[in-house]
């Protein structure tokens, strides 16, 4: 690990050190935080890094054009209102909360609130080839950018119930997530290395389902596996845990797309 | 279809040209079942061609044997300036084709 | 001397008859291919990571030691696989124009098996060259 990002999430640390989070005990220490991509074989592990096979490529470049096109009643595109250059921290930032409708969005949410409010244009459906495409394009422009989310005020009641269903046992199976990526981390599961299980390279490509798909279809993958009830998609208590993974995730760069098994 | 394309713009007369193609392509392998049980039908990429200027210099028969988002490596001598082409078809007969430009010196 | 030659080979077949002929199934190229011609071992260089990270996208290189010329060259490269439910993988046609003789791609393996290039040249004479490779998560085979 450079030295540099060592410094900076440490200050990062810091800087959100109000009495309040300084007091949150965190599963896994920050300067033990090691992204998805540390658990990685060597072949993936290429993969990943390559700029031009990377197959979440085929979906961040496909958002790049849909980022232009026109779409709803106002025939608006995104690139009307914002310029790619300005979006850079989008993705490190989310989930956060939207202070005209005091809601909790994740990327996914935003994109289909600026649809309805500001483009007079149909919400997109998650896993949608479109709405792939442009939460790939958008977290891809934060690539490297370190996460630091905002667990203060507002979003302070959705950090806690994010971390209640973190701990929650559930399940056929009676597992929280904490047993698995806080306690078990870096042991063996059948074939499989425990990762930390952080959001970071969100979309990730998985190899498991021959396409990219979003943080919500892992988090439902992870239930299926537990024998857990699935929520439905944009569910509540998912937003939630999106900003508890986030914060738990402090400092780890974005590392869109990610490729994983 | 999407694909990617990776070719030099420019090259000289008889230098080697790498190519790389990713396209999107679920490569459905048939032997998979959705979530009722039911057999997902076989829909793969089953031939791709290269033709530089008209001229085919590199084709392929695929098959579920190629992991999906087909990812293909080549290569061909720069000849002349002009275009790459690229065609490929899936067995529901679904075509995709792609284009690059090529400016060849001396 | 020749009879216990012989009586040793012939419990050696015996033992594992069903072995002996799996082998020879798995690595000839089907007969479409080389319509029997001897297939050589050389000039083929298949490259195949030792263990799979998952058998859903495995890297693969295939060289053939070629000059590519008119008169010298690569016509067609022929992939197959011990063990996927459709064993030939794919085929590749060349030609000098194609300048190398070198193709990369990624492959679907369904289980820890043995893959085979078989390279025609345009003299007519077949060569291959056979990787094994470990997999833990098969695909085709193993569903989620």
């Amino acid at each position: 690990m450079r030295r540099g990002s060592r410094v900076a999430r440490l200050l990062l640390a810091a800087a959100f050190a109000a009495p309040g989070a300084q007091a949150q005990e965190r599963g896994i220490p920050l300067d033990q935080l090691k992204s998805g991509s540390a658990f990685l074989g060597q072949d993936l592990g290429a993969l990943q890094a390559d700029e031009f096979a990377n197959p979440g490529m085929l979906w961040v470049e496909r958002g790049a054009k849909l980022w232009r096109e026109p779409a709803g009643k106002k025939s608006l595109a995104c690139a009307s209102c914002h310029k790619e250059v300005n979006m850079r921290w989008v993705a490190a930032r989310y989930p956060r909360i939207d202070s005209r409708s005091g809601k909790l969005l994740n990327l996914e949410g935003r994109i289909n609130l600026c649809r309805a409010q500001r483009m007079g244009a149909e919400p997109l459906r998650y896993e949608s080839d479109e709405l792939l495409a442009l939460t790939a394009f958008l977290a891809r422009q934060s690539r490297g950018v370190l996460i630091a989310v905002s667990i203060e005020g507002p979003p302070r009641a959705h950090f806690e119930a994010g971390r209640a269903s973190y701990d929650l046992r559930r399940g056929q199976m009676n597992l929280a997530c904490s047993h698995c990526h806080d306690a078990n981390w870096g042991k063996r599961l059948l074939s499989e290395t425990i990762s930390q299980g952080h959001p970071n390279a969100y979309p990730a490509y998985r190899l498991e389902w021959q396409t990219l798909g979003s943080l919500q279809r892992r988090m439902r993958a992870c239930l299926s596996g537990i024998r857990a009830e699935m929520l439905p998609y944009g569910a509540q208590e998912y937003l939630d845990l999106e900003l508890y993974l986030a914060w738990r995730a402090q400092g780890l760069p974005i590392e869109t797309p990610g490729v994983r098994r | 279809m999407a694909a990617r394309i990776q070719i030099p713009r420019q090259a000289k007369r008889g230098e080697l040209v790498e190519i790389r193609v990713l396209i999107q392509h679920p490569m459905e392998t048939g032997f998979r079942h959705d979530d009722v049980g039911h057999l997902i039908k076989r829909n793969v990429i089953n031939a791709f061609s290269c033709r530089y200027n008209g001229v085919e210099v590199f084709s392929a028969d695929l098959s579920s044997g190629i992991a999906a988002n087909p990812y293909l490596q080549f290569y061909t001598v720069a000849e002349a300036s002009g275009n790459l082409e690229f065609t490929w078809i899936d067995d529901e007969g679904v075509q995709g084709s792609e284009r690059q430009p090529i400016a060849v010196s001396g | 001397m020749k009879r216990r030659e012989f009586l040793a080979g012939l419990a050696g077949t015996l033992a594992s008859p069903g072995a002996a002929l799996a082998q020879a199934d798995a690595l000839d190229p089907p007969a479409w291919v080389t319509y029997g011609a001897p297939v050589r071992k050389g000039k083929v260089k298949l490259e195949l990571p030792q263990l799979a990270d998952n058998g859903n996208s495995v890297p693969i290189r295939i060289t053939v030691d070629s000059p590519m010329t008119a008169a010298d060259h690569v016509k067609s490269i022929h992939l197959y696989s011990e063990r996927n439910p459709v064993r030939n993988m794919a085929n590749f046609y060349l030609g000098p124009r194609a300048g190398r003789a070198e193709i990369n791609s990624r492959v679907r393996l369904a289980g820890s098996q043995r893959v085979t290039a078989v390279a025609q040249l345009s003299d007519g004479t077949f060569w291959s060259d056979t990787a094994p490779i470990v997999v833990t998560l098969s695909a085709c085979l193993d569903e989620s």
